[in-house]
């Protein structure tokens, strides 16, 4: 018990000292939205033709005219609040729209991540077994040719073979194709939740939406998960307590999954936390190969468009999902390695 | 009555190790036998190809290596050419090995109850919960307090020794009858080295089981085992009954070894039996004259760290000018601490240390460098690989406390002084463009004392100086130390855990445990009629030759 609430008072420790951080994310943010170069008022006016005095109303209206210092206090306020502003695209709170395209990209992401630790922890001890071997070349070739091919390259390959091809995908347009009924909305998740009402159609066709995106997004991580995996491996099968395994005769499964695996995967959990936030962030171009509908693409559109309030909330999001997994892989590591709980 | 087969037979063992430079060939060609329940031991310095040897024996070898020629028959099956099933079957159950460094031969996140248990069902098909009564029953046998706690406790939390008891319980859980110990013992306190060794060797007895005893300690092996080999460049060069291979070595490595080896009554000047004896010119220097002010003074001297704990608790003592004084104890008894705030790398948290009349001890740690003092207290550190930056060569090395400290600058006279500091410290010139890692464990020793004797400092702190060396390699460094001492007048502060060196080295020595200091006084009469029950135990727990003569007359009778 000792070791959990170890693990927690490390995890709230670590999760404090990161708030000064979110802090400057968001002052930050806000200083480079207005330094960049476009003005919203002019952008949402009704039309290029549009007069100055209507183009100084919506400024007005949006609190632009005020100076830099006082909106960002107005801004700060509301934050604090809960509140991060409307966005002029949708018209809606940007707190609602994130809270509505999050689920898919959480979706898309953990999918994509479960896939790529799926291959890539046998491909990586499978490398490490046999060092300089076949198999070992092959993977690295693998491994470099998910990192070389673009994801929109290898996303748009995918489409081809599997839709237009073989035919066996649906159109690659957004998460269900439109004559699913969708799920009551329990977790957002829409396997999770179409799972939960029992419509296993629905599933199946949610899941074959998701496919390709996610493999799409894998492809291009599997080579940072494997290639740490083949050197903690490595590192693991030549250590000593390995050779104490082999000198009591263990069994060959046993050395190479209870022995040396599970203490090469420390290292995994950290490079996966990392992969796991770059990906949610950067997958706008898979997000809009495939017309997710995720918090990515939303944001690139409204960055595009000068919208300020969409994007700041998007790094602020951001942000905070890589503080929070960063706790996350704090917490596995304190489970995985009883020796990290005592420092 | 016939004579038994051999358990072990070992006939014209070759092991090749395949390097980027091309194949090394580790064992050249050895023969041995071992009888059932014998012990042996296998003797050399590093390099000598005694654990290849034994890994050689269990088929444990790395990759890279391959046994090229020979054969190993173990109860008459050739073990070079078993198959890997077989050979996981006879590993733990007819054939284990104990491993140095106890902590990391155990695997780190597994609890050790767990990993006995693992070994246990290796081989037999019993349940997961006799599995862990068993190794609870071994955690008893290997001598573990409160078994059922540390059943679930990991390698991090236990000490080396204790460590190192849970790798013996794994070893004996399938009862081999072969058991190899690669150097058990390396690397832990001389009072645990005695209790694991004790127990090793008494659960070899009670079990009937053969011991291999690979060890670089001719005195370890001499006490735990009735026969010993030696090993020298991969080959056997004498095998002969323990004690008699002490007395009377045949061979002219044996024979450099045995003297090499410090005993209790071994002198610095009987070391090396080479010709290149470095003492004969110096005599001792003079004792120093009642009433000369010491050198250095330590008065109660305390070290609190951050968490509480007391490292170093009311330490006081002084060195006289050419005065030689020994430190010793056992890890954790905070003769590190104290010799690393005494040489100022290292705050301390109360008391007051005098240099030459002067304090130096309200100058903080981290000012030291600019103090004056600092060329006058000069430091040679334990480990010669890691104390010797990578990317300097053996001339910057010794040249870089000459710049810094003396603020010389490159040119003739400071590359002068680099010879004739390498000089001193019998360190070939041709050597000093040589980079660490192209130069041998004792070249390196030798580069660290000349950076310690280049700004000509009034006192030297050696921290384990000879921990890392081999026993020839020692003796050569100790002379080196004692004659720089004797030329030069210089003070040593001498911290080791090896009590026969500093018996030999030192003039007075000072025994610490936890902190504080248990026993101190002149070396001879310390060691020889210790006063505290500690100070008897540390020595007691030293083999030397009477004893380990005395204890096999007793137990032969």
């Amino acid at each position: 018990m000792t070791t959990l609430g170890a693990t927690a008072i490390r995890a709230a420790r670590r999760f404090a000292s990161s708030l000064p951080a979110l802090f400057g994310v968001l002052i930050f943010t806000f200083l480079l939205m207005r330094v960049l170069p476009g003005d919203p008022a002019v952008f949402f006016a009704s039309g290029p033709n549009s007069g100055k005095e209507e183009i100084e109303t919506i400024r007005k209206q949006m609190g632009l005219d005020k100076p830099v210092p006082q909106q960002l206090f107005l801004y700060l306020y509301d934050v604090g609040r809960g509140n991060l502003g409307r966005s002029l695209m949708t018209g809606q709170n940007v707190t609602k729209d994130l809270r509505e395209r999050l689920p898919a990209s959480l979706e898309l992401t953990f999918s994509a991540l479960l896939i790529a630790l799926v291959l890539a922890i046998p491909l990586g001890v499978l490398a490490a077994l046999k060092p300089g071997s076949l198999v070992d070349h092959g993977v690295r070739l693998f491994c470099a040719l998910g990192v070389c091919v673009p994801t929109f390259v290898s996303g748009l390959l995918l489409i081809y073979i599997f839709y237009y091809l073989f035919g066996v995908s649906p159109d690659p347009t957004g998460r269900v194709d439109i004559f699913t009924t969708l799920p009551p909305a329990h977790t957002g998740f829409l396997l999770i939740d179409f799972a939960l009402a029992g419509d296993f159609d629905g599933w199946w066709a949610a899941f074959k939406q998701l496919i390709l995106p996610a493999c799409t997004m894998a492809l291009f991580v599997i080579a940072p998960l494997a290639r740490i995996t083949r050197a903690s491996m490595l590192a693991s099968l030549g250590s000593d307590f390995v050779r104490t395994a082999r000198s009591v005769g263990l069994s060959w499964w046993r050395i190479i999954v209870t022995y040396a695996l599970r203490n090469a995967i420390l290292p995994v959990i950290t490079i996966a936390g990392i992969v796991f936030s770059t990906m949610l962030g950067a997958n706008v171009l898979v997000e809009k190969v495939f017309s997710w509908p995720g918090v990515a693409s939303y944001a690139l559109d409204a960055l595009l468009s000068s919208d300020y309030a969409p994007v700041q909330g998007f790094v602020l999001l951001m942000a905070s999902v890589f503080v929070i997994v960063n706790l996350v892989v704090d917490v596995l590591y304190g489970i995985a390695d009883p020796r990290i709980s005592i420092g | 009555m016939t004579t038994p087969k051999p358990l072990l037979d070992i006939e014209n063992l070759q092991v090749t190790f395949s390097t980027r430079r091309g194949p090394v060939e580790a064992v050249r060609g050895i023969s041995l036998s071992l009888a059932e329940g014998e012990t042996l031991g296998i003797v050399g310095e590093s390099g000598s190809g005694k654990s290849v040897t034994g890994f050689a024996m269990t088929r444990l070898l790395d990759a890279s290596g391959k046994i090229s020629g020979g054969r190993i028959s173990f109860r008459d099956r050739d073990i070079t050419k078993m198959t890997s099933a077989s050979l996981r079957e006879m590993h733990g159950s007819a054939m284990a090995m104990i491993f140095q460094n106890p902590r990391g031969a155990l695997n780190p996140i597994r609890a050790i109850g767990q990993q006995i248990a693992d070994a246990i069902l290796a081989h037999r098909k019993i349940s997961a919960s006799e599995a862990r009564a068993e190794s609870l029953e071994l955690l008893r046998a290997v001598k573990i307090r409160d078994p059922e706690k540390r059943m679930n406790a990991y390698p991090h939390e236990l000490s080396g020794g204790m460590c190192q008891r849970v790798m013996i319980a794994m070893a004996i859980s399938s009862n081999p009858a072969l058991l190899i110990a690669d150097e058990p013992t390396t690397g832990l306190d001389v009072t645990t080295q005695k209790v694991v060794m004790d127990l090793l060797a008494s659960i070899a007895a009670e079990r009937g089981m053969a011991t291999i005893l690979i060890t670089h300690d001719l005195g370890l092996a001499a006490r735990y085992c009735r026969r010993v080999v030696v090993m020298e460049q991969g080959k056997l060069v004498e095998e002969a009954d323990a004690l008699t291979l002490f007395r009377s070595p045949q061979h002219p490595y044996t024979k450099r070894l045995v003297a090499a080896s410090p005993t209790a009554t071994s002198r610095v000047e009987d070391l090396v039996t080479d010709d290149e004896k470095l003492l004969v010119p110096v005599a001792p220097p003079p004792k120093p004259k009642h009433g000369t002010p010491p050198l250095l003074e330590v008065l109660d001297l305390v070290k609190r760290f951050d968490d509480g704990t007391v490292g170093v608790a009311n330490f006081s003592m002084s060195i006289a000018p050419g005065e030689s004084v020994g430190l010793v104890g056992e890890s954790g008894s905070g003769k590190s601490t104290t010799s690393r705030m005494i040489c100022r790398l290292l705050d301390q948290t109360e008391g007051t240390i005098n240099f030459n009349g002067q304090s130096i001890s309200h100058v903080p740690a981290r000012d030291f460098h600019r103090a004056p003092q600092r060329r006058e207290i000069q430091i040679v550190f334990q480990d010669p690989n890691d104390s010797l930056n990578p990317r300097f060569n053996a001339f910057d090395c010794i040249a870089h406390p000459l710049i810094r400290l003396l603020g010389m600058s490159n040119g003739s006279a400071l590359r002068q002084r680099v010879a004739e500091c390498a000089h001193r410290v019998g360190l070939p010139a041709d050597l000093l463009e040589r980079f660490p890692h192209q130069l041998s464990g004792g070249q390196k020793a030798r580069i660290g004392i000349a950076r310690a004797i280049a700004c000509r400092p009034k006192l030297l702190v050696l921290d384990e100086p000879t921990a890392a060396l081999d026993v020839s390699v020692q003796a050569v460094v100790l002379q080196l130390l004692e004659r720089l001492r004797r030329e030069d007048n210089l003070s040593f502060l001498f911290v080791s855990h090896d009590l026969n060196v500093v018996r030999m080295m030192c003039q007075r020595t000072i025994v610490l445990r936890n902190g504080a200091i248990v026993e101190q006084g002149e070396s001879h009469q310390l060691f020889d009629n210790p006063q505290t029950d500690y100070t008897r135990e540390l020595v007691d727990a030293v083999p030397h030759i009477e004893m380990i003569a005395a204890e096999k007359a007793a137990a032969g009778a």
